[in-house]
């Protein structure tokens, strides 16, 4: 995979996993530890670009969306968060935490049958993440988390452009199942550092804190931007 | 010109035939302002009354991306990645969803502009070119392009007489090419024309000498299309 090599002060975090993987609770407690440790952290969240937001909404609402329409919008706000938040926050010399990445997009994508190398190339604009977490997680583990807190799905999200069934429950529990072999296939591949997203949640954060502390240990004390004084005492 | 079935650049549009796609597709490029629209409204007109079903299409007319482009435009945040995946976004709604269908239905299909100009401005703005042409793999080849080729002085006049005052993008001020809007439309139409001239050969265009008045290119036009829908 030809991402470009991170060559700013900044450090990238990324996480990725099926929904209900927990990796959005995990990049939260992460994010506060950084901080409370003194260090500059930005986050940016998948498919949140103000620009991008109104032709998502529509595509979305309208269901006009093809595969190959669907994968380049979702390419377009991840370029606009690219260009005006990730790349000066990682000139800045801040870590930039990332709930979702390129590989969501190599999962999902591929998943309702955009080819794998068209997907990697367009993300070939993307920087190398420096640690991509990946939370590993049964497909009926993250099931029963969903099901259980959520009442409704949305269309493109339970991947009923798909087909795979009229019943919406049941397509989205397909098309996860078909994003999970996705991330599977491509874990080593792409050189995921894997969590045991079935463990606790302290469990798994002292497992990627562990991580971070052996892979940026050094550079996070000398490339990271610290926080001004005044908000680093208040947090800690 | 090619009168052979409509194949893709590289790669295949995901659940999309193209085996039975029976009409045209004629692409008109060049620089701004260059009389491109009005030889597509000429060209329509001609082939409706020839007896041809016309669809025209053009660069940010989607349904899917009109609106955001336009809001996109209207501030000054909007990045050259960005612009050119918005682009593509764009042009590939409006082949899957416009220009795929009327060829399926024997449509001669008109786009003022195709892939080449989001290319061009993308290249202007320093992207690369070679990725970008590998996204927009899954276009289809026009069985013609004709690039209305004009020097800057020319498109110059004409934006002059016409609109009075030049607008932010189409002089590459986002880059930009120089200190005040009018050096800066002129540097930045020298490169997106030195740009296209570079993809004649590549791209098979047919260059057609856009100096001249709209009904001599228009004839000129008439003349290569009738020979095309004859094969």
């Amino acid at each position: 995979m030809q991402f470009r090599p991170n060559r700013f002060p900044g450090k990238l975090i990324i996480v990725e996993g099926i929904d209900g993987s927990g990796k959005s609770t995990q990049l939260a407690l992460l994010r506060q530890w950084l901080i409370s440790r003194g260090l500059a952290v930005s986050f940016s969240e998948w498919n949140s670009s103000p620009m991008v937001r109104e032709s998502t909404k529509r595509g979305k609402k309208k269901q006009v969306f093809t595969p190959t329409t669907f994968s380049l919008i979702h390419a377009t706000d991840f370029a606009d968060r690219l260009e005006r938040h990730i790349v000066p926050m990682l000139g800045a010399g801040a870590v930039v935490c990332a709930d979702r990445y390129a590989f969501t997009a190599f999962a999902r994508d591929v998943a309702r049958g955009v080819k794998p190398a068209w997907v990697r190339n367009l993300y070939r604009m993307a920087v190398k993440p420096d640690i991509a977490f990946y939370f590993r997680v049964p497909l009926e583990v993250a099931l029963d988390r969903i099901l259980g807190g959520r009442a409704a799905f949305k269309f493109y999200e339970a991947g009923m452009d798909l087909r795979l069934s009229t019943d919406i429950k049941e397509s989205f529990a397909l098309f996860q199942g078909r994003i999970l072999a996705e991330y599977e296939s491509m874990a080593e591949e792409m050189g995921f550092d894997i969590i045991d997203a079935t463990g606790t949640i302290q469990e798994q954060q002292k497992v990627v804190r562990e991580i971070v502390t052996n892979k940026l240990g050094d550079s996070l004390e000398r490339d990271i931007l610290r926080l001004p004084a005044s908000e680093a005492m208040q947090s800690q | 010109m090619n009168s052979s079935p409509l194949d893709y650049y590289s790669d295949a549009l995901p659940g999309i035939d193209t085996r039975d796609l029976q009409g045209k597709l004629i692409a008109i490029e060049g620089l701004d302002s260059v009389g491109r629209s009005t030889q597509v409204q000429l060209l329509r007109g001609w082939l409706e009354a020839r007896g041809y079903a016309v669809a025209s299409t053009g660069m940010a007319r989607s349904a899917l991306t009109k609106d955001g482009i336009r809001r996109a435009k209207s501030g000054h945040t909007l990045g050259p990645l960005t612009m050119a995946l918005f682009y593509m976004a764009d042009f590939a709604d409006r082949l899957e969803n416009l220009v795929i269908p009327a060829l399926r239905a024997g449509f001669v299909v008109l786009t003022d502009r195709y892939l080449f100009s989001v290319v061009a401005r993308a290249a202007a703005r320093h992207q690369n070119t070679e990725w970008l042409e590998r996204v927009a793999g899954f276009a289809l080849v026009p069985h013609a392009t004709f690039y209305l080729r004009a020097p800057v002085k020319e498109v110059l006049a004409r934006v002059v007489r016409s609109q009075q005052q030049f607008d932010y993008w189409e002089s590459g001020m986002d880059v930009p090419y120089g200190q005040n809007l009018h050096e800066s439309f002129v540097r930045y139409q020298a490169r997106l024309a030195e740009i296209l001239d570079g993809m004649v050969d590549h791209y098979g265009f047919t260059v057609v000498d856009a100096t001249s008045p709209p009904d001599e290119i228009f004839s000129k036009l008439k003349t290569k299309i009738e020979k095309l829908l004859d094969d």
